[in-house]
């Protein structure tokens, strides 16, 4: 399912005396199956623009195209029912929006909604505590017995268990440990790929965007100014600091190294292999010489 | 050196319907010395949540004994103690009380009956030592993640707290609102000499620490230097933790042929290491 933003602008209390512009301008384009990632300073509008990725937000002004929807500040609110079931949004910390009393019960809640039947339901919940590696145990307990790292999977799976197509996820590994943040983003990972969806990463973590990301949009002061590949976007760091954003720690350190050696190290460091790759043939270049 | 806080032999344990409650802290052991900057760090689950809550008496040990200022804390001396300790929390939006940021500081000094000159006097100082003192008139929640833990922050040190003890204080922060946290304690530490108690997973900030106390399955797994520590790499590893960057990169380039003399915690010092071994020739 493509999405697109057109000139969108957004303005929170519109025609109130607290009218304060979030969006303007906003020209994006996630294509079907793409990973994009979404970066930018606290406040650029990464969250006013996440809510128009299933219309909780209409824009203000200009066009959100999801699928074959078009959204302009005019829709009506019920013909938006359609698009949120096929794009689901991970909010942050998404454990606080668990509510029901066993976790089976969490994750049907969602499907059961959108009139999927009860056996149905429930089969998908226990499919996917298998897939999101919980215990299955876990079925019949209670949401709010389990760790935080597995209460955020429940909350998870509740979004995945519609089956959305598109799959958005703002900040999902926000105060987790590092090895919960590796796993859950290597889970989205695989997700992307076998169940061939459209991700979104909206993150302030530039090593997961330039990591996993194929396509990268940055936002700043309400605008879109910046996108292209994790090679683009990372290669111009002057730009990127007027955005007041930094580089993947990978590609400050080959940029360090650069200018220690005084030459540039071959393509561009997106991860710590690629890094020590391009540092080891340059040393082995060096020692032939 | 003086005493600031001591856990003897530490045990507690959630009510649980299981029959063998399983102890969240199992037997912890520490002092922590004047002057010093702790780090303790652990994987979500290893009990250095609830060790934070022991610290500060919002759970009594079932047992062993937590000592604050050389007293063991209990419920009647609790609030006495509490007075002389000052908090920074995970989430910067769960500690506002003020509606200006100058509110918010001066609220736990009105709580303990603090003159009103005194008050103003130590509410500017406060916010001039986090480097607030332009938004003393700021709804605190218009401000940037970092700024409003800068402002719980001076919150703690308006109190003229002996410890300050922060739990997660930067995790939900942005990696700028990370930097400048981490920044203000660091100066805080090297100018006024407070003692510092980070409970963090993050490595790079448990660099900056004296000594790190690594936290596993509810027990003290090991305490020393960043260097002592971060030298058994892969047993943090093992249990959840992450190395420092520059330790990661060392081992990658390793696998890849290359020698390198020594270990290096920061990146300065692995850059300096590679032109030394590798390209200065």
């Amino acid at each position: 399912m493509d999405i697109s933003l057109q000139q969108v602008g957004y303005l929170y209390g519109k025609d109130t005396p607290f009218e304060k512009r979030a969006l303007q301008g906003v020209d994006a384009t996630i294509r079907s199956g793409s990973y994009s990632a979404i970066i930018g300073h606290t406040g650029s509008g990464k969250s006013t623009l996440l809510m128009h990725l299933n219309g909780l937000l209409k824009p203000s002004e200009g066009i959100v195209k999801i699928g074959d929807t078009t959204i302009t500040a005019g829709t009506k609110a019920k013909g938006l029912k359609e698009v949120r079931r096929h794009v689901g949004i991970v909010f942050q910390f998404p454990e606080h929006q668990l509510f029901e009393e066993t976790v089976e019960k969490d994750i049907m809640f969602g499907p059961m909604n959108f009139g999927v039947p009860e056996e149905e339901a429930r089969r998908r919940a226990h499919r996917l505590i298998e897939l999101l590696g919980l215990p299955p145990e876990v079925a019949q307990q209670s949401p709010f017995d389990l760790s935080g790292g597995q209460m955020r999977r429940v909350a998870i799976a509740g979004v995945l268990a519609f089956k959305p197509s598109v799959l958005v996820l703002d900040e999902p590994t926000a105060g987790l440990d590092p090895r919960g943040r590796l796993e859950i983003m290597e889970l989205f990972n695989r997700l992307h790929v076998e169940e061939k969806l459209t991700t979104i990463l909206v993150t302030h973590s530039m090593e997961d965007a330039a990591r996993y990301a194929d396509n990268i949009i940055v936002m700043h002061n309400g605008s879109s100014v910046m996108s292209g590949t994790p090679q683009e976007v990372f290669a111009d760091e002057k730009k990127l600091t007027s955005f007041r954003l930094g580089l993947p720690r990978s590609v400050k350190f080959q940029r360090d190294v650069e200018k220690l050696i005084g030459r540039p190290l071959q393509g561009l460091a997106l991860t710590e292999a690629q890094l020590a790759k391009a540092i080891a043939f340059a040393a082995k270049e060096e020692g032939g010489r | 050196m003086k005493e600031i806080l001591s856990m003897d032999n530490v045990s507690y344990s959630y009510d649980s319907e299981d029959e063998v409650a399983k102890k969240a802290v199992d037997g912890v052991s520490f002092t922590v010395q004047e002057d010093e900057w702790i780090a303790i760090v652990g994987h979500n689950g290893s009990g250095k949540s609830t060790l934070a809550k022991l610290m500060i008496g919002l759970l009594f040990p079932e047992e062993g004994n937590v000592n604050v200022f050389i007293e063991k804390l209990t419920e009647d001396n609790i609030w006495e103690i509490r007075s002389q300790m000052g908090f920074v929390f995970q989430n910067p939006d769960n500690q506002f009380v003020g509606s200006t940021v100058q509110d918010d500081v001066a609220f736990a000094l009105e709580n303990s009956g603090v003159p009103f000159e005194e008050m103003v006097t130590r509410v500017n100082d406060a916010l001039a030592q986090v480097k607030m003192s332009d938004f003393l008139d700021q709804e605190p929640h218009h401000l940037s993640g970092g700024q409003k833990q800068r402002v719980a922050i001076a919150g703690a040190l308006a109190l003229h707290p002996k410890l300050l003890i922060m739990d997660e204080a930067t995790s939900m922060l942005d990696p700028q609102g990370r930097n400048e946290v981490i920044h203000l304690v660091e100066e805080l530490k090297r100018k006024t000499g407070l003692t510092v108690i980070s409970i963090t997973h993050d490595l790079e900030e448990a660099l900056l620490a004296d000594r790190i106390i690594v936290m596993n399955k509810g027990k003290v797994l090991t305490v020393g230097t960043p260097e002592q520590i971060f030298a058994r790499g892969n047993e943090l590893e093992e249990i959840g933790l992450d190395l420092p960057f520059a330790l990661r990169v060392s081992s990658l380039l390793r696998e890849n042929g290359m020698e390198l003399v020594g270990e290096h915690m920061t990146e300065e010092e692995l850059v300096n290491e590679l032109w030394t071994s590798h390209f200065s020739k």
